[in-house]
């Protein structure tokens, strides 16, 4: 028979947390999915505040002065995030179950035998990546908004009180929803499931809230996921909201349960 | 070298490795044998820590696979189950495992081009044939240089060039004093690759022995006989101290006598014989007696069940 020579190498590396944050960035660059999910989240981003701010540029002359009075020129200009955190979060919810789901999980646990480290590095490129892009795409958004709005100076000024707070905080409200994806998805393993519990917490539940009287909803709704992470994100308040950093830290510790809940069972669970 | 002592793994209800203790050498190419469905793949997913076991231990290199710092060196590992996401290349899947231990870009075309995928490499791991996924698998599994390589039913699949390929890759990493451990349900393929063997069913041990000992403690001598006085013959056969067994084509299977003993017993009582046949049992049956009482039992008891 003939021998087939495999080439050795003399190159030992031992596994570190700083390289597994590069292994974790090729992969998220190197599947199509992910690079269109990315796209359409920009895309809307940016797109959805100028469609918005043109729609009601051109309908100004036929509003009331009560419409007017009421109008809020962030409510446009941010409108795009309110769509980017689906793509956000469905695609924090792939990054980890489309690794269950193609088997690429025993690769990835096989050089990585310890896993916390492909969890802490999955978190930090998807969050860098999340918020690499979405700061530019709520800028943008913001001053092409207002630039339209500003034909019948029905727009709001980056140094009005709170406006670079929200635009920022969207931004970062982005980010940690790409965080708490992807926790929800390392517990829950399984892609349809993870869309299913993201979904559950931003879409479904809030507007639940609305059944429940009025006290109670009041009592409740704020502490609630997606209104505690969306008060940076707003500059007009009502009695019942938190305060914007307030609730953002709420929101922020939501993410690290989340993602503590996912490292134990990451660690303890058969793959 | 993989040491495994009292090795047990419970899933729910049902037990799939059964206090298995074995030591795999480097040097030689170990088969793991057993039908399907036996504890093979676990077996091997416990020896990578994908699984935790439920009792016992198991060690590479005498090391947990889980506490060896650079693990892609120690062992190399290609699983039975796939284990590449379909929408990446070829090219960028090695290339996110290679990073995880800093292994450079370079040793990454070195390994596609020995494995012969060059011109696929760019190709989304999903659209390969089975062939390629197994080569694929097995330039994963020799990207750290390992001193282990385990290979989970390498030869799924592939074609005759391919299974050639990959006999002749066991015997050389063996040769290169490396521990080579793979699993098979096919004796045959074990055969020509083995030289020591490990044979598992039902999650049970039941033989740890050089691949010659087991061919020949195994393989027991069967003469083939076909007679019109099979009645008569039984009689005389079964007096003489053999075991009979009357096959589907009325052909009677003898064992415990030579062909010369029954031919001269036949022809003391004045018997026709029209076939006397010596038979040596092949590997394939020598393992399928060995492993048939595992199946029966697990027929009968899904059977009750």
């Amino acid at each position: 028979m003939s021998a087939v020579a495999i080439p050795g190498t003399t190159f030992r590396g031992k596994v570190t947390q700083a390289r597994v944050i590069p292994s974790e960035w090729t992969k998220l660059r190197s599947v199509r999915s992910t690079r269109w999910s990315l796209l359409v989240a920009t895309v809307l981003t940016i797109g959805f505040p100028i469609l918005a701010a043109s729609v009601i540029s051109s309908h100004w002359g036929h509003q009331s002065p009560e419409e007017r009075a009421n109008f809020n020129p962030l409510d446009p200009a941010l409108i795009g995030s309110q769509i980017a955190q689906l793509a956000i979060g469905i695609l924090g919810v792939l990054v980890i179950t489309a690794e269950y789901s193609t088997g690429m999980i025993r690769a990835t646990f096989t050089a990585v035998p310890r896993r916390l480290p492909v969890l802490w590095a999955k978190a930090t490129v998807f969050a860098v990546v999340t918020f690499v892009l979405m700061l530019p795409s709520v800028l943008i958004a913001f001053f092409a908004s207002q630039s339209i709005l500003s034909r019948h100076h029905a727009n709001i000024a980056w140094s009005h009180p709170g406006v670079a707070r929200a635009v920022i905080g969207a931004a970062l409200y982005l980010t940690v929803i790409a965080v708490l994806s992807l926790g929800l998805g390392t517990i829950v393993r399984n892609t349809a499931g993870g869309i299913a519990t993201f979904a559950a917490v931003f879409f479904v539940i809030p507007p639940l809230m609305n059944v429940l009287p009025a006290s109670w909803n009041d009592a409740i709704s704020p502490y609630l996921p997606s209104n505690a992470g969306r008060s940076i994100i707003s500059i007009t308040h009502d009695a019942h909201a938190l305060a914007p950093w307030t609730g953002f830290a709420l929101f922020c510790g939501y993410a690290a349960i989340t993602l503590v809940v996912a490292a134990v069972l990451l660690v303890r669970r058969d793959t | 070298m993989i040491e495994a002592r009292g090795l047990t793994k419970d899933y729910e209800d049902k037990r799939a490795v059964d206090d298995l203790s074995f030591d795999v050498h480097p040097g030689i190419v170990t088969g793991f044998l057993g039908p399907n469905g036996s504890g093979k793949s676990t077996t091997m997913r416990l020896i990578l820590g994908l699984d935790r076991p439920t009792k016992g231990n198991v060690t590479v290199n005498g090391k947990h696979y889980r506490d060896h710092p650079a693990p892609l060196h120690e062992v190399g590992a290609l699983l039975e189950a796939r284990s590449v996401h379909t929408g990446r290349s070829a090219r960028n899947h090695l290339l996110a495992l290679a990073q995880t231990h800093g292994i450079p870009r370079g040793r990454v075309d070195e390994l596609i081009d020995v494995v012969g995928l060059h011109d696929v490499a760019k190709k989304r791991a999903g659209k390969f044939s089975l062939g390629m996924g197994q080569r694929l698998g097995i330039a994963t599994a020799l990207l750290g240089d390992p001193q282990t390589v385990m290979l989970d039913e390498p030869v799924n699949g592939l074609d005759p060039e391919g299974i050639h390929w990959i006999r002749n890759l066991l015997k050389s990493l063996a040769t290169e004093g490396r521990t080579v451990f793979v699993s098979s349900h096919l004796m045959s393929e074990m055969s020509l690759t083995a030289d020591h063997l490990i044979v598992i069913g039902r999650g049970k041990l039941i033989a740890d022995t050089s691949v010659a000992d087991f061919v020949a403690g195994a393989s027991k001598q069967l003469v083939h006989v076909r007679t019109p006085q099979e009645a008569a013959l039984r009689e005389i056969l079964s007096g003489l101290g053999a075991t009979l067994h009357t096959t589907d084509e009325g052909l009677l299977e003898v064992s415990g006598l030579t062909a010369e003993q029954i031919g001269e017993a036949a022809a003391a009582q004045k018997i026709v014989l029209h076939e006397l046949t010596p038979h040596q049992a092949s590997l394939e049956e020598a393992f399928m007696d060995l492993t048939r009482g595992e199946l029966e039992f697990a027929a009968a008891g899904e059977e009750a069940a």
